[in-house]
């Protein structure tokens, strides 16, 4: 069996989950490989090999320099043909997703995902995935070769081993539509405030709030409880609130000891960011919202009616 | 303009959804309605051709027969027509199968756009729109919060762990847009009257030059064997607010010591 790797990168640094997912690749399978693909990366190669890559495949051209999926769909999938992978196992992300779904069209190679623990049964690569907003665990597999598994972040810690990590530069050539799509301008990350993950106490809004104003509803909670505000993607995409109080996938992972969702639904990619939560409060108007399924203590209601009500509560108590 | 926006029928969420121990795979027998994130995408189309002042929205669809009565609500919001891939042979296909069928689809209209909802709420993929891009050989983008179509190009921004990303595409493209890009309008009453009456083609796999092995479980490259109940969380407590929702939350509160 041979494993490829895919090591996502930001800055110099290797994303903490795509060298978690290598190191436990390189625990399944000796024959583990992994790829960086960039510009200017041919420095990272050392941080694979710690954490046990055999080999590790540096594809560094100024036309991968934008993290986009199709240019490193081309990369990948020549590496697969040249080398045979059995399996190519990708860190779930925005980027990792697109060029996980790329690959799988381009070589006919199934794809798993949202896989929270892998294993070797058999000489075969088995999956663990959680489906139905995590009401059912469903073991996963694959009919034919590449096996291609996207892995839920955080599934695994980076644990250092080593590796021969021998570098290969792997060739970089791309289809006519591969570079198309171009980046205008990147994401980076901005230094903040006081962040959510030090917080015991989170309240978050969803889009059940309605309005930015009635984050003020939120924050007096807050304030009341001693605790910080934090917020769902669907109020950060609209500008009702700023992305470093954003919970879930593309967001924080917080684990308080108490979380509050207002009009939160609770979609799955919110609730990868907050599970680990000690104890999960839910105020929504829909009985049938996911995150009902999750809470210690939900409340059918208006939180415009339920918050202010439990506010004063709070400041009533605390006299 | 032509646009084609892809849509899927799920089963409502709720104690009602569930995996077939004996398919295994998800029991479509319950109540169901449009993936609710492909509304999005439908509503943005509609405001692209509304704003253009032509164009046509087509919706495209793989799913069973039964899926036309979901598919119903997009036409009542405006939508022009739809195709229906629907075909006992499709029945079970992954990401390989049903990015296949989908492009065979999509080659046949050559929209100038290709539009997805984020995900579908009974798969949590999200990874569809890629594979269909690849087939389509289009350029593609994903998770799009904010969007802007002229000159025959698109600007869109997207969040992805970092933050926002812009990035920028000529047509035809295939994008993916995120829940938050718009709020999908009502269907007026006109709407539904009218949405039986649009064109609604439900088409074979052969129809579309689908070979028998790229569909269903023979073209799927992913299998099932076994489903397990999730670890267990402990009691979850679930009441109607009756005006003392608040009360009961801050006695819980205090019983666990944050108040
Ligand atoms: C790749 C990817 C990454 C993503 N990453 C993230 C992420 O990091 N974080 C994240 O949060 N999401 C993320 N999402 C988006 C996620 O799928 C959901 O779209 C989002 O979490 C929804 O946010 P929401 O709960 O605020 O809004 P909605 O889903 O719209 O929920 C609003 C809720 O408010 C309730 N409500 C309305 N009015 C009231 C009222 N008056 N009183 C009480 N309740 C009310 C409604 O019943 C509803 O349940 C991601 C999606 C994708 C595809
Ligand atoms: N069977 C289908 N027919 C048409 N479109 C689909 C189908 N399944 C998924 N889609 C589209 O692909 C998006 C992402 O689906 P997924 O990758 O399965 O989460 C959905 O929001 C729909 O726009």
């Amino acid at each position: 069996m041979s494993t490829l790797v895919f090591l996502e990168h930001h800055g110099d640094a290797i994303q903490k989950g795509s060298l978690g997912l290598l190191s436990k690749a390189a625990s399944l399978d000796p024959d583990t490989s992994a790829v960086v693909i960039g510009s200017g990366v041919s420095g990272l190669a050392s941080q694979a090999a710690a954490y046990g890559a055999a080999k590790v495949f540096i594809a560094d051209d100024a036309s991968l320099e934008a993290p986009l999926p199709q240019p490193r769909v081309d990369v990948i999938a020549a590496l697969v043909q040249a080398n045979g992978f059995d399996n190519v196992l990708f860190g779930a992300s925005v980027l990792a997703s697109d060029v996980a779904g790329g690959l799988s069209a381009r070589l006919d190679a199934g794809l798993n995902w949202d896989l929270s623990d892998l294993a070797v049964e058999g000489g075969a690569l088995v999956g663990k995935r959680s489906a139905l907003g995590d009401t059912i665990v469903a073991d996963v597999g694959w009919t034919s070769t590449p096996r291609l598994a996207l892995v839920r972040s955080g599934s695994f810690e980076p644990a250092e081993r080593s590796g021969a990590g021998a570098v290969e530069s792997a060739a970089v050539s791309l289809q006519e539509f591969s570079g198309k799509a171009t980046m205008l301008d990147q994401a980076h990350e901005t230094a903040s405030g006081p962040s959510i993950e030090e917080a015991d106490i989170l309240v978050t809004g969803g889009r059940g709030l309605g309005s930015p104003e009635a984050f003020a509803k939120l924050e007096e909670l807050a304030a009341a409880l001693g605790g910080a505000v934090a917020s769902t993607r669907a109020v950060v995409d609209s500008g009702w609130y700023p992305y470093p109080t954003q919970i879930g996938q593309t967001g924080k992972t917080v684990a308080p000891k108490l979380y509050i969702g207002a009009g939160v639904s609770g979609a799955i990619q919110h609730k990868v960011g907050m599970q680990s939560s000690q104890t999960i409060v839910a105020v929504n108007k829909d009985a049938n919202a996911p995150i009902f399924d999750f809470s210690d203590f939900g409340v059918v209601g208006d939180l415009h009616e339920v918050i202010p009500a439990l506010t004063a509560l709070v400041k009533e108590r605390k006299g | 303009m032509k646009i084609a926006v892809c849509v899927k029928e799920v089963p409502d969420a709720g104690p009602g959804r569930r995996m077939d121990p004996g398919t295994m795979r998800l029991d479509r027998s319950g109540e169901r309605s449009l993936n609710s994130y492909d509304l999005n995408a439908v509503e943005e189309a509609l405001r692209l051709k509304e704003a253009a002042g032509e164009g046509e929205v087509v919706l495209v669809s793989m799913g069973q027969e039964k899926a036309l009565e979901s598919i119903r609500k997009a036409l009542a919001m405006g939508a022009d027509r739809a195709v229906l891939i629907s075909d006992e042979g499709a029945a079970g296909s992954d990401l390989v199968a049903t990015s296949y069928v989908l492009a065979k689809a999509l080659e046949r209209e050559a929209p100038q756009l290709v539009l997805f909802g984020q995900s579908a709420q009974d798969s949590d993929g999200a990874v569809l729109w890629a594979s269909v891009a690849e087939r389509l050989k289009l350029p593609m983008v994903s998770q799009i919060s904010e969007l802007e179509v002229a000159g025959g190009q698109i600007t869109a921004k997207r969040q992805t762990e970092f933050g926002y990303d812009r990035i920028q595409s000529p047509l035809p493209a295939v994008l993916a847009v995120a829940d938050s890009l718009n709020e999908p309008r009502y269907p007026s009453l006109k709407g539904i009257m009218g949405a039986k009456k649009k064109p609604q083609d439900v088409v074979k796999l052969a129809d579309l030059g689908v070979e028998a092995d790229r569909a269903g479980q023979a073209g799927s490259r992913t299998t099932v064997s076994a489903l397990n109940p999730p670890p267990s969380r402990g009691d979850t407590v679930k009441i109607e607010d009756d005006g003392t929702g608040a009360q009961k939350i801050m006695a819980f509160l205090v019983e666990r010591k944050f108040a």
